[in-house]
């Protein structure tokens, strides 16, 4: 009786569609493995702490001591607290009635919102309106919230880098919409022209697609470069002219590693561009707390910031928010302290200090020591990781590796990948996951193993590669890419 | 020129057509009155802004367990449990659970994403406190840990609305969730009305009709959702209703959407709840029998952690192709945020007898739970008080529905306004008692009748003014416009 109440056949068709790797075949195998007791290095998704990177611990202090108040009333807990933790905590019990068990406004805390506002006009020297700021439980839900209110259906496209980050396409087809990619083009360090851009809309308008928005991945993902002031303006140019809502993914804004091209935000271009597009183009920003050197992604943080949006729009936006009630309160207080971190003169700055550049120092050299290592490999070929997490190189397959991929019936990068996993426990996704161009293959891995392992991980990468080589490579002494 | 990519006219219709009346019209009304205090006192005939419109407990004054707060805590700075003076501040049962729930999360990082169905030892510990309650076996690969209750809902709708020719049978009156995630997801409601005069009674002879119209309209209809206890009518079923419930869904092929949130929110002692999957099971009926998907949450009970956004779903009788489907959507998100998956296990599995905080906890659990009973009798005794207005009791959940029969001149003068009948009721309420709840048309209502939505949560120190302010503006609203 139940195969009559659902059954796979009467599933909604676009939940079908829906592709999501980084959680996908080789993870699902290497979770398999890893119950059968082989070691995993799971490289697969952006998750810092779950590879040894320690939270940073004034943030956990202050969300803590908010989590249990009567902590606060005790006169021991400055033996076990900060005075500034304590003020923090105090300070944002104060913004909510009832404290973190109660919903809060559905856009969010509006005191943690001015501090967003604040940290945006500080960081692009623009004025942030609260009100256009909504915290959501992670940058995904904002992301899958502005997606739904654009598509309208199949013949609404959103224009999405490829490479992109897997949640797109997942998103636009959950939501019934056509995916509309634009090449990054990897010879050229993943750069992008208005060039392509424009071929893209004329090939999906030739298909009868309206194409509505663009995404834009800044720092890239798994991509990794870093986009120019000139290439922001060609993009918030380009969405001007073809009146498209932009969506700037700028959640790994805080993970640069070279400083040729440090992080400029969509909004400080579109703001500096002048009348009238800086008036009208609309623009939807995303952040979070589970990147950057923070890497809290357990407690599903995040923002969009709303530019140029029509009013009654907002208002539609803001009623699909309600409908949820309330973005989860802690994590809106881990939002709050880190754009409002630390000062100089606080008690817990130096150590607060001291961690983050900690952090992201590591994260610069482990960039250099995996994108060099990959390099060294005569099959392999990688772009430096200018940016975000993640290391995307492309693998030279021989055409007998192909070919066993497809008699195992496997994408030939799903093959090699979980072949590298069988055989080193390291859990990657493969480039077809991300998109790429055909007949070219890659994978993704994070650069987030610890910095004492990444010498031994990237020698037993080298090591199964050799051999794969070995096995499949009709030349031996094969030439080098 | 295409238009302006994102206004009104381009917006997803989907979106346009859905609404949510909880934190609808008369709330932003709430909030501006609210301002306006603020910036001028004195202003209005009233000090302060009640909002009666939400199952919000902690923000009217109820406190957390604290218990569950220790724990939680502990989780968020595990480094406190390196520290001596920890346990000083807190009870040796908080501090074993923090370190037992660490253990079962890979290098006790609480900052990492998890599991996309949640933390397995999670739930393996809500699994185990299913079976405690219902005396059946749960399996912990049948849940699913969201952020709150509504984002399994949502998921749920997604996967069984194809189109507008799928269709949902939903109570009405109803929590508007449901109407808001059919219409997002381009589906039909399809109605089922409670009996007011029976109690909000749910008959299945109503079930059967309502299918039998909506299929002879050409609707598939997917599945039924039942909410109980009751939102926003509070009524708990009997055992024997549940019965029929689910003999009717296994007959006519329906999915059982067993919305649970309010099952420890019972104030009458001849009612008790009783879960969906423990009546299946005990008719023998399993996992062939019945595709059921029960939803919890954090938010309400005697909790009612609403800021956490905990909660989790239990998906049984599902193939097991579909259950990767189901997977497979929420990994999309990764995961749900920790500290609410780690409130889901404590509710699940509160402390016992013998643990260092037992007393502790059920003195706060029992002390919450019965003034909720006690308000919910006095807001029910003072709603029936009042002329024209009727108002079942409230078995369970944390609202009461009153039905307020409102004169002709009165509906006139809402017409007049451009506004429903209860909707104009519940602005002229609020203006003049800073009192706020939801018309009775954000959740369905049999029509030409009328009603609101009120919670019971306002402090019990509050609810004699609240009593009172009612009673006058009701006289002085029934006195302007008797017929």
């Amino acid at each position: 009786m139940s195969s009559k109440a659902l059954d796979y056949e009467s599933l909604n068709e676009n939940v079908k569609k829906v592709q999501y790797a980084v959680r996908g075949e080789l993870y699902l195998r290497a979770s398999e493995l890893e119950k059968e007791g082989k070691k995993i290095i799971f490289t697969n998704v952006g998750n810092p702490h779950a590879l040894g990177q320690k939270p940073l611990t004034f943030p956990r202090q202050v969300v803590a001591l908010c989590q249990a108040p009567f902590l606060l009333d005790d006169s021991n807990v400055s033996l076990l607290f900060p005075a500034d933790a304590i003020a923090r905590a105090k300070h944002y019990l104060s913004y909510t009635s009832g404290g973190l068990g109660a919903y809060s406004d559905s856009r969010g805390l509006l005191e943690i919102r001015k501090e967003v506002a604040d940290f945006i006009g500080r960081r692009d020297g623009y004025p942030s309106d609260p009100e256009l700021i909504y915290l959501t439980d992670g940058a995904s839900k904002g992301v899958m919230q502005l997606l739904n209110a654009i598509i309208r259906g199949e013949g609404d496209g959103i224009l999405v880098p490829v490479p992109q980050y897997p949640l797109y396409s997942a998103a636009i087809a959950l939501f019934g919409g056509s995916f509309v990619p634009y090449y990054l083009e990897e010879t050229a360090n993943w750069g992008l022209s208005a060039a392509d851009l424009g071929q893209s809309v004329a090939q999906a308008r030739a298909k009868g697609i309206t194409v509505r928005a663009m995404v834009i991945i800044n720092p890239g993902n798994p991509t990794g470069q870093c986009l120019s002031e000139a290439n922001l303006r060609d993009v918030l140019q380009f969405c001007y002219q073809e009146n498209l809502v932009l969506l700037g993914d700028e959640v790994y804004q805080q993970n640069i590693y070279q400083d040729e091209r440090p992080f400029i935000s969509a909004k400080k271009v579109l703001m500096d561009m002048g009348g009238p597009i800086s008036r009208e183009l609309q623009l939807v920003s995303f952040h979070t707390v589970s990147k950057g050197y923070w890497g809290e992604c357990g407690q599903r943080g995040g923002y969009f910031e709303m530019t140029n949006i029509p009013s009654r729009s907002v208002e539609e936006i803001y009623k699909v928010a309600s409908i949820s009630l309330s973005p989860n309160v802690p994590a809106q207080i881990f939002m709050g302290l880190m754009v409002n971190p630390p000062k100089p003169g606080d008690i817990s700055y130096d150590q607060f200090v001291r961690e983050s550049k900690g952090i992201l120092e590591s994260l610069r050299r482990r960039a250099r020591i995996m994108t060099d290592g990959f390099n060294s490999c005569m099959n392999v070929v990688c772009n430096f990781t200018e940016g975000a997490m993640y290391s995307f190189p492309q693998i030279r397959l021989p055409p007998r590796a192909i070919e066993d991929a497809k008699k195992a019936g496997k994408a030939a990068d799903v093959f090699y990948c979980l072949k590298l996993l069988e055989a080193t426990g390291i859990s990657t996704v493969p480039g077809s996951g991300f998109g790429q161009k055909e007949g070219v293959f890659h994978l993704r891995t994070t650069i987030l193993p610890a910095e004492e392992d990444m010498l031994e991980i990237m020698e037993s990468f080298k090591k199964f590669n050799n051999e794969f080589m070995e096995q499949y490579e009709d030349h031996p002494g094969y030439p080098r890419m | 020129m295409d238009p302006t990519p994102l206004t009104v006219d381009t917006i997803n219709p989907k979106v346009l057509k859905c609404e949510y009346a909880v934190r609808g019209e008369v709330v932003t009304i709430a909030q501006r009155l609210q301002q306006e205090l603020k910036d001028k006192p004195g202003s209005h005939p009233f000090d302060e802004i009640l909002y009666c419109n939400i199952g919000n407990p902690q923000s009217l004054g109820q406190l957390p367990i604290t218990f569950f707060r220790e724990v939680l805590a502990l989780c968020d700075h595990p480094s406190l449990l390196d520290k001596s003076e920890t346990s000083g501040l807190f009870s040796v049962d908080s501090i074993e659970r923090a370190w037992k729930i660490l253990d079962q999360i890979p290098g006790r990082a609480t900052g990492a994403y998890s599991h996309s169905q949640g933390i397995s030892g999670l739930r393996d510990a809500i699994a185990s406190g299913i079976e405690a309650r219902d005396g059946f076996p749960s399996d912990p690969n049948d849940i699913f840990l969201t952020d709150g209750a509504s984002p399994a809902v949502h998921m749920m709708m997604q996967l069984l609305i194809r189109s507008e020719s799928d269709g949902i049978l939903c109570p009405i009156p109803q929590y508007p969730l449901y109407s808001a995630s059919i219409a997002l997801h381009g589906g039909t409601l399809v109605p089922y009305y409670l009996d007011e005069a029976t109690g909000w009674g749910l008959e299945v002879s109503e079930l059967k009709k309502q299918l039998d119209s909506a299929k002879s309209n050409g609707v598939s209809v997917r599945a039924l959702v039942v909410i109980n206890p009751g939102n926003p009518t509070g009524q708990v079923l009997s055992e024997e209703n549940q019965r029929q419930i689910v003999e009717f869904c296994k007959k006519e092929g329906l999915v059982l959407l067993a919305d649970e949130v309010y099952q420890e929110n019972i104030y009458v002692p001849e009612k008790q709840f009783h879960s969906f999957k423990k009546v299946a099971r005990s008719m023998g009926y399993g996992q062939e029998d019945i595709a059921l998907v029960s939803f919890q949450s954090v938010s309400k009970g005697y909790y009612g952690e609403c800021g956490k956004r905990g909660g989790y779903m239990e998906v049984t009788g599902f193939a097991a192709n579909i259950r990767e489907q189901i997977y497979k959507v929420s990994s999309v998100n990764l995961c749900s945020n920790i500290s609410g998956q780690i409130l889901a296990s404590l509710v699940m599995n509160p402390p016992k007898i013998g643990d260092e905080s037992y007393q502790s906890y059920c003195a706060e659990r029992d002390g919450i739970l019965s003034s909720l009973a006690r308000r919910a009798k006095i807001l029910e005794d003072a709603f029936n008080s009042l002329e024209g207005v009727t108002c079942n009791k409230a078995e369970g959940a944390m609202y009461l529905f009153p039905r307020i029969r409102l004169p002709r001149k009165a509906i006139k003068a809402a017409g007049a306004a451009n506004t429903a009948p209860d909707a104009f009721y519940c602005k002229r309420l609020l203006n003049a008692t800073g009192v706020v709840v939801v018309p009775g048309s954000g959740f369905g209502q049999v029509p030409e009748t009328w009603h609101f939505r009120c919670t019971i949560l306002p402090q019990e120190d509050k609810i004699p003014a609240v009593a009172s302010r009612l009673t006058e503006f009701h006289k002085g609203f029934m006195d302007e416009f008797r017929d």
